[in-house]
């Protein structure tokens, strides 16, 4: 047991005097949720439109207002004639135009309906859809405060809901996939660089012919990426909390438990690495490569799994950091608890049992 | 007692297979200092991480301190002390931290074994809150040393543990070795210097994987067979070729100042006749002696 809290200590003196694999440690973390929840955000704010209001009459009037309410528009002009909303787009200066018919809040009254016309910029389709469902949600929301004020005003109200998510907020999509891929580039990059360096500088060679039980130089040496990672999981939480108003509504004992597993994984994983390479510089390269490109191709937070063909989603179901990122939208955002992830948990614990269960067989007592 | 047997130990590496350790078989009595002697290549280190249970043999077999070196490479691993040939410790613990690490790792305490350290620890004591990769070289040669005494082995093997040291550390760390085995410890030391082998009290060398000879260096030197002289002129690079080419001469190679020559046959006249034959030849400054071969000219002559 001594061995064992010896080791530990050493591994813990390894990471916290080199202070590249610390800024590694804790510096990929916050970059990554800051840039994937600001920067990188598919959420548009400050889109600049003009309205074009030939009603001038009070519910054009108020839509007007909600629309300016936000972040997400702002109103460049109130223009009196149509032929102008052409040059607006044309100098690319705004990205959509809403108009107003004349005698629309009589129309609405006296027929129970009415047409506004908006007009976005299409030369990139992902914002002009992403902004004229917010049009779409903003007269909607009007609609409905308006109908339970006067039910008889309006007959139809089309359904048009987003769940979990109605703010079209980027971070809720992000912060689950950027924290699997955290922990996984963190874990895998760490274990099989530590273990790299001591073959690099010749230490193993001293450990190997040593009374000490190979497992336990591993286990050791996983004890404090392990832990770092779970202080690494709640500095994510409490950024995406804080900082990027991700809900929180499951348990938090439930979430850590499953990081634990993935992390776990992820250890494996570095060791299975470090097993067939010889250098620090090809642990590296093959930790982020085979990290890297599979997480964020196959964990569904930047492409949707569903429109992928056949074969990748197989394939994405060999990933871990995909189910990791279904159990984590689940516990965060929907508040769920085991019984709805259960079947995720337990191809996740299924895959860590199978890593941990190869890397340690396949690790060598010997130098080849 | 043996407290090494090594039997037709083979190693090969790679495909086509090269061959490091061609089939060599020797022994190590119990506290007796044994030195594995050859140029880079030759050998030593595959030999020395097989006998440590690092590399399987590919034929033969070995004990050590009788355990097998397949089987029982568990017992082997609680009784020797290792020292590779690189500098293997931990660069970014301090020599005190790398010391105390080493010694949990045997399940001993520094306390236990420090009377077969001292002597070498003392030396870099006032460095002991120094991170050992910034230690000298010859520093870091003592503290790893220190690491691998610390759990008192059965037998020691150290693998060039003076390659790179000064001058002065080399000889102060000879003298270590030789208290060392005072205390009984059996140690097996590799080295490229022939110079070194006179250190030890029993020698092996190694070319190509191959042992050439293996006795105690006295009888290595003595069993050369032919009278050595030392030669000497202003003109050496000359000498050397001119004497390669007389047809009296039977070897020639260079040491340092001289050149050592042997002849074919010896005649009270021989080397008067040399000197008289190089002076007409135009060399200046002649000197002329016997002298006794040195390991280095019999490694060059088993070389042959």
């Amino acid at each position: 047991m001594k061995q064992f809290s010896t080791f530990v200590r050493k591994e813990f003196y390894h990471v916290f005097r080199d202070t590249k694999t610390l800024l590694m440690l804790f510096g990929l973390p916050v970059v990554l949720i800051v840039l994937f929840g600001f920067a990188l955000t598919n959420e548009i704010k400050n889109t600049r439109i003009v309205i074009c209001d030939y009603a001038k009459d009070p519910i054009s009037t108020q839509l007007t207002e909600l629309l300016s309410k936000g972040d997400h528009f702002k109103i460049d002009k109130i223009l009196t004639h149509a032929g102008e909303i052409e040059a607006g787009f044309k100098e690319g200066k705004i990205k959509l135009a809403i108009l107003f018919p004349p005698g629309f809040s009589q129309e609405l009254i006296h027929q129970g309906k009415a047409e506004i016309q908006v007009i976005a910029d299409a030369s990139d389709p992902n914002t002009a859809n992403t902004v004229t469902s917010y049009v779409h949600s903003v007269v909607l929301n009007y609609q409905q405060t308006r109908a339970l004020a006067k039910p008889e005003s309006f007959q139809i109200i089309p359904e048009l809901r987003m769940i979990y998510n109605p703010e079209l907020k980027g971070a809720t999509n992000f912060v689950p996939g950027v924290t699997a891929l955290v922990l996984l580039l963190v874990c895998v990059l760490m274990t099989s660089v530590s273990i790299v360096r001591e073959k690099e500088l010749g230490t193993m060679e001293i450990l190997l012919v040593s009374p000490i039980n190979p497992l336990l130089v591993i286990i050791a040496k996983a004890v404090p990426y392990f832990l770092l990672s779970l202080v690494n999981l709640a500095v994510i939480l409490l950024l995406s909390v804080s900082l990027l108003d991700m809900p929180f509504n499951g348990s938090v004992f439930l979430l850590f438990g499953v990081s634990s597993m993935l992390i776990l994984a992820a250890l494996s994983l570095g060791l299975l690495i470090s097993n067939s390479t010889a250098s620090q510089q090809t642990a590296m390269i093959i930790s982020l490569m085979g990290m890297l490109i599979p997480t964020l191709l196959f964990t569904g937070f930047m492409f949707p799994l569903e429109n992928m063909p056949i074969a990748l989603q197989v394939i994405a179901n060999l990933v871990p950091s995909k189910w990791y990122y279904i159990i984590v939208k689940a516990i965060m955002i929907k508040g769920l608890g085991f019984s709805a992830i259960w079947k995720e948990t337990l191809i996740l614990a299924a895959m860590t049992v199978a890593l941990l269960f190869i890397s340690f067989k396949k690790f060598k007592i010997r130098l080849s | 007692m043996m407290d090494v047997q090594v039997r037709g130990l083979r190693k090969t590496y790679g495909k086509p297979p090269v061959t490091a350790v061609d089939t060599i078989s020797f022994d190590v009595k119990k506290g007796e200092l044994f030195g594995l002697i050859g140029p880079d290549g030759a050998g030593k280190t595959s030999i020395f991480r097989m006998l440590t249970t690092l590399l399987l043999p590919d034929g033969g077999t070995a004990s050590v301190n009788g355990f097998d070196i397949v089987k029982d490479y568990k017992f082997i691993r609680e009784r020797v002390g290792y020292m590779p040939g690189k500098f293997s410790l931990y660069q970014d613990l301090t020599v005190e931290e790398n010391l105390h690490f080493f010694a949990t790792l045997f399940n001993t305490t520094v306390e236990e074994n420090y009377a077969l350290v001292k002597d070498i620890y003392i030396q870099i004591e006032p460095f002991k809150k120094r991170r050992a990769g910034n230690l000298s070289g010859g520093m870091k040669q003592k503290l790893a040393l220190c690491c691998a005494l610390i759990h008192r082995p059965l037998v020691l093997f150290l693998d060039e543990p003076t390659t790179g040291v000064d001058t002065v550390s080399r000889k102060e760390f000879w003298e270590m070795l030789k208290r060392l085995k005072e205390q009984g410890i059996t140690i097996l030391v590799s080295t490229p210097y022939m110079d070194e082998a006179t250190l030890c009290e029993r020698i092996a060398l190694l070319q190509e994987g191959k042992i050439l000879s293996i006795d105690t260096p006295a009888n290595i030197i003595r069993s050369y067979p032919d009278q050595l002289f030392a030669i000497k002129s202003d003109q050496m690079s000359w000498l050397l070729k001119e004497l390669r080419n007389n047809p009296e001469v039977k070897t020639c190679n260079s040491f340092g100042e001289y050149h050592h020559i042997s002849f074919k046959e010896i005649a009270a006249d021989t080397e008067s006749a040399l000197i008289n034959y190089l002076k007409k030849a135009g060399h200046s400054n002649l000197e002329l002696f016997k002298t006794a071969p040195t390991i280095e000219d019999c490694f060059i002559n088993l070389m042959n």
